[in-house]
């Protein structure tokens, strides 16, 4: 089932087309991953799921029914890339009231803010102003916060900006603790290491435009570029041949491209029959690092303005 | 609706929490009652500075008949000083007759240039001066004369009795209601300035510190808007609650220093004794101060001035939350953009504090009715009488006026408060304002 729909969303900005036209689906309880470059219109795209904007055109689908802002709001959670709490407010007043204002009772509030400040160990911050905190530490509250109201849908904007490893991975195992338990996490970054760690599915917008669409797995396969590594002892005059292409050659290691429709068993019979030894042999498939950039260079690195 | 309480809820608490709002509350009468002691004192010693004037080139008349007293303007008729030697021999001025065709001018050279006042109380001696002498001219004697002087000075006073609906009539008093008018209207003018600047800093602390986007995910940005500007509503209204509450406990304690026998034995000493010592008269003042401000009406005063804060504050506070969401961090950005706010409320203090001697003039009526100027000229009228017809209209047009200012603004805010970098220009808040939904 599918928790959010996105059909033809359009918000377009007095210069910009902020996003033009993106439809995509995003299955309960997964985990997804919305990518673009700086200015890409993620952030806009985020604020009309979370009601922040109207889309100008287009529908938004959630849980099933039309997206309605007002009742919806209390099962969204929202972690914005530009993390923000009151400074002179203690720690614990600012949870209780923001989980008020999603639409949480004092005494569930409570309950549930005592739980998870256990779970992080953050019971002694309670009388705290966020001003004491570090940037870590905010960033941990925010995350709590968020996260508070047993959000169906949890959209986080960089949520690792600014972690140290240990925090960034008590942060991971929280969500994916969540998507366990059937929340639906989106997971907006560009930074492709985690999304490949984490992400099932994954959409790459650019210049408003989505892109990219679908599981990891599947992305990297349509993108494989037949290229392998072979471990073996070779040396230049072994590797005449126009079954491959030699793109890197180290003496233990060698990198090759296939070319002219050959099959992964043209190149170890080639080398079979040289009777050179096979230590081993798996394709590469490209990092979604090498496929980010090369989707997305080439076009200005910031967007241009625009009229509409 | 619930969710603008807890806002509300939130904003009061943690301003009232505030070392700065216990400070103001007992700072801030203190600073004013500081403030009206202090100008009193120098409007009043001032006016009494004395004069020594040096009379020369007199006409023979002047020196018989210009009155001289020892506290403000003292004349010497003299001779051997001039323009350039006054100052030597120990005098403020010198005043010369021009002996021209006319023979109505006199010159006088001073070291400093001479008060409003003093100029006038001069013409006006010399005025008494030339008809005291064509008096003696026409038979009557000086000593006749003289003692009409002393027996008619001071001699009438007039009580102003105006008329009311029920067709009693009541005493008035000028002074109290133009103190009362203009202590109101002075209130409304400042706190407007103070919870309309602290409407700002709060919707420009939730931007800066970015808490808006998390916010506006959970509430309406009307919500959070209105959340606020009620709540620190809340804040004003508590301040004055306490001002009020802090007058009465001041007034109940010098009563006590004061005891009441005392204004009553003084006030019956008085009455056998007309004309007598000097506490007396003052005890007398103070029983006539005690009964005009009993005689203000102060439930419409006090009812009035909480509808025309709140009216006011409403009306310029969402306006000062909008101006707070398009600015950024820096504070020279505000100063620019909050200058077509403060105009008109500076404006409407100048109209109300120029015109009070004339509450019913045209300026006033137009400015009290007017939501951007009514607040504070409403409240300078309010003491000397209003008709009903026009206080409703006023107050009207006041709530319409909020209600605009507030639609308005919360268009602006709604756009403004996610937007960083740079400042929002007028013509894109005006199409924000404009635009639909």
């Amino acid at each position: 089932m599918n928790i959010l729909e996105l059909q033809n969303l359009k918000k377009y900005f007095s210069t910009q087309k902020a996003v033009d036209d993106i439809s995509f689906n995003i299955e309960q309880g997964s985990i997804f991953g919305l990518l673009g470059p700086n200015g890409a219109g993620k952030t806009t795209l985020l604020r009309m799921i979370t009601g922040i904007f109207y889309p100008d055109e287009g529908n938004i689908i959630f849980n099933g029914r039309k997206f309605d802002p007002i009742n919806d709001i209390r099962y969204i959670g929202y972690m914005p890339e530009e993390r923000g709490l009151y400074k002179k407010m203690k720690i614990g007043e600012q949870a209780l009231y923001l989980a008020q204002l999603k639409g949480m009772s004092k005494s569930e509030a409570m309950h549930k803010i005592k739980e998870w400040f256990v779970r992080f160990e953050m019971e002694s911050w309670w009388n705290k102003k966020v001003e004491d905190l570090s940037k870590g530490m905010s960033q941990k509250l925010q995350f709590v916060i968020t996260v508070l109201h047993e959000p169906k849908l949890i959209i986080l904007d960089e949520p690792f900006s600014g972690l140290d490893p240990v925090n960034a991975n008590l942060i991971k195992e929280e969500i994916f603790n969540l998507a366990q338990k059937g929340s639906t996490v989106i997971f907006s970054t560009h930074r492709m290491e985690q999304v490949e760690e984490i992400c099932d599915h994954i959409v790459l917008v650019n210049k408003g435009q989505k892109i990219l669409d679908g599981t990891i797995t599947d992305i990297k396969n349509q993108f494989k570029e037949n290229i392998f590594q072979l471990g073996a002892q070779t040396n230049a005059h072994n590797l005449m041949t126009y079954i491959f292409e030699v793109i890197k050659h180290q003496p233990e290691k060698l990198l090759i491209k296939l070319q002219h429709d050959s099959t992964t068993n043209d190149v170890l019979k080639f080398f079979i029959d040289q009777n050179i030894a096979i230590n081993s042999f798996n394709e590469v498939l490209p990092s979604l690092n090498d496929i980010f950039i090369k989707l997305v260079e080439g076009t200005p690195e910031a967007r241009q303005f625009q009229k509409v | 609706m619930n969710k603008i309480g807890l806002i509300l809820k939130r904003e009061y608490i943690t301003r009232v929490r505030n070392k700065t709002f216990l400070l103001s509350t007992f700072l801030l009468p203190i600073a004013m009652i500081l403030f009206i002691f202090g100008s009193a004192y120098f409007a009043a010693t001032s006016k009494d500075y004395l004069k020594k004037i040096a009379v020369v080139n007199y006409p023979t008349y002047l020196k018989e008949n210009l009155q001289s007293d020892s506290s403000r303007l003292q004349f010497n008729f003299t001779t051997a000083i001039d323009s350039s030697n006054f100052k030597r021999k120990g005098y403020d001025a010198v005043l010369n007759f021009n002996n021209d065709s006319i023979g109505k001018k006199f010159t006088i050279h001073s070291n400093k240039q001479l008060g409003m006042d003093t100029k006038e109380a001069l013409e006006d001696r010399l005025d008494k001066a030339y008809e005291k002498d064509q008096l003696q001219q026409k038979g009557i004697r000086k000593e006749i004369l003289d003692s009409i002087n002393k027996k008619s000075k001071g001699l009438f006073t007039v009580e102003n009795r105006v008329a009311n609906e029920s067709g009693k009539s009541e005493e008035v008093n000028a002074a109290i209601n133009y103190g009362v008018g203009f202590g109101s209207g002075i209130l409304i003018y400042i706190t407007m300035f103070i919870f309309g600047a602290m409407v700002m800093r709060g919707v420009m602390e939730e931007k800066t510190n970015r808490i808006a986007e998390v916010m506006v995910s959970s509430v309406k940005p009307f919500e959070l808007m209105m959340g606020k500007i009620l709540g620190i509503a809340l804040v004003g209204l508590t301040q004055f609650a306490l001002w009020i509450i802090l007058v009465m406990a001041l007034t109940t304690v010098a009563g006590a220093f004061l005891p009441h026998e005392m204004i009553q034995q003084a006030g019956a000493a008085n009455q056998a004794m007309p004309g007598g010592g000097g506490n007396t008269a003052m005890a007398m003042k103070m029983i006539e101060l005690q009964k005009n401000i009993s005689n203000v009406n102060w439930v419409l005063v006090l009812s009035c001035f909480t509808f025309y804060f709140l009216g006011g504050y409403l009306f310029y506070a969402s306006l000062f939350a909008a101006i707070g969401s398009v600015i950024n961090e820096d504070p020279q950005e505000a100063q620019s953009l909050m200058l077509p706010i403060t105009m008109p409320i500076i404006f409407a203090f100048i109209i109300m504090s120029s015109n009070l001697n004339t509450p019913d003039s045209p300026i006033m009526v137009w400015a009290s009715m007017i939501p951007f100027t009514s607040p504070i000229v409403m409240m300078g009228r309010i003491p000397s009488g209003v008709p009903w017809y026009q206080l409703l209209t006023s107050m009207a047009l006041l709530v319409a006026g909020f209600i605009f200012t507030t639609w308005l603004a919360g268009k602006i805010y709604r756009t403004g408060i996610l937007m960083y970098g740079k400042k929002a220009s007028w013509k894109e808040m005006f199409k924000w304002a404009f635009r639909k939904a």
